[in-house]
């Protein structure tokens, strides 16, 4: 075999070809990643949040939650949603800590204080959580359980926002620098789904407090009342 | 690119292909716990904060 530019050009082709078959590998791995990796990786957070949750529920006695950031503060239900549907909210939002499951926007209020109480969660990828929020209608029960009780919220409406619509998550949705003085809860994630271009945004209003020793409300699912 | 990997990996073809699998699945975890986690959040998706 003679050399010269002929196979140079050959081993040009094939080392063209070669890196276009390894990007093509690495962008199919991406893919998988996004679908597949960070949802194994969520469940796996999540059922050790829930533990550690069951732990500190069930060491104090009844006492409010007092959490730092990356930790498990409160589980949250929707039966609309499925009757498996259930999510430890962490407190905090930062990209770490949404990976893991729904956010509290730590400067929100707690569960069953007044003000309002608001939660940011992935619609896809990282478990997406809260990819079917916008098939939350009025009335919709909603319930969050925190060490100290159980709280049902009603959803009384729901927005298609801009992602710069901070006052969502106000003391009083919708109106910033009001004194709240109703308890509300509100629920924000990505719109479209799989975009980044706006926030679906759910709001609900507290309508039942229950005390620990009461048990989850009736509207829960029985296996997951078993289970709480 | 690949059949020079394959050329420089020492010993015979069973321990080439030991060695060859082992580098893959290291670009594997680096792509899934270094390089993945570092480009999402600059994927136009999935944003989900307001502020």
């Amino acid at each position: 075999m003679s050399g010269g530019p002929l196979l140079s050009f050959r081993g040009f082709l094939r080392g063209v070809a070669e890196l276009m078959l390894t990007a093509g590998v690495v962008l199919a791995l991406l893919v998988f990643y996004l679908l597949v990796w960070t949802n194994v990786q969520t469940s796996a957070a999540q059922q050790d949040l829930l533990e550690e949750f069951r732990t500190e529920k069930a060491r104090s006695a009844g006492k409010a939650p007092e959490v730092s950031i990356g930790e498990g503060l409160a589980v949250l239900y929707a039966p609309r949603l499925g009757a498996d549907w259930r999510w430890v909210v962490l407190e905090g939002t930062d990209m770490g800590t949404i990976d893991d499951g729904p956010g509290h926007f730590a400067e929100t209020a707690l569960p069953g204080e007044i003000g309002n109480f608001a939660v940011a969660g992935h619609r896809a990828t990282h478990g997406e959580p809260f990819a079917d929020l916008d098939r939350l209608v009025e009335g919709d029960e909603i319930y969050v359980e925190t060490t100290d009780g159980w709280f049902t919220y009603q959803v009384t409406w729901s927005r298609i926002v801009a992602p710069t619509a901070v006052e969502v998550i106000a003391p009083v949705a919708g109106h910033p620098g009001k004194k709240p003085t109703e308890h509300t809860l509100t629920l924000v994630t990505c719109n479209p789904r799989w975009a980044s271009t706006e926030r679906l945004v759910v709001g609900a209003q507290l309508v039942q407090t229950r005390a620990p020793g009461a048990g989850p409300p009736e509207g829960l699912d029985p296996a997951a009342r078993e289970e709480s | 690119m690949y059949a020079f990997l394959w050329r420089i990996l020492p010993g015979p073809v069973p321990a080439k292909l030991v060695q060859a699998l082992a580098l893959a699945a290291l670009a594997f975890w680096l792509l899934m716990y270094v390089v993945f986690p570092w480009v999402e959040p600059h994927l136009p998706l999935d944003q989900v904060v307001v502020g």
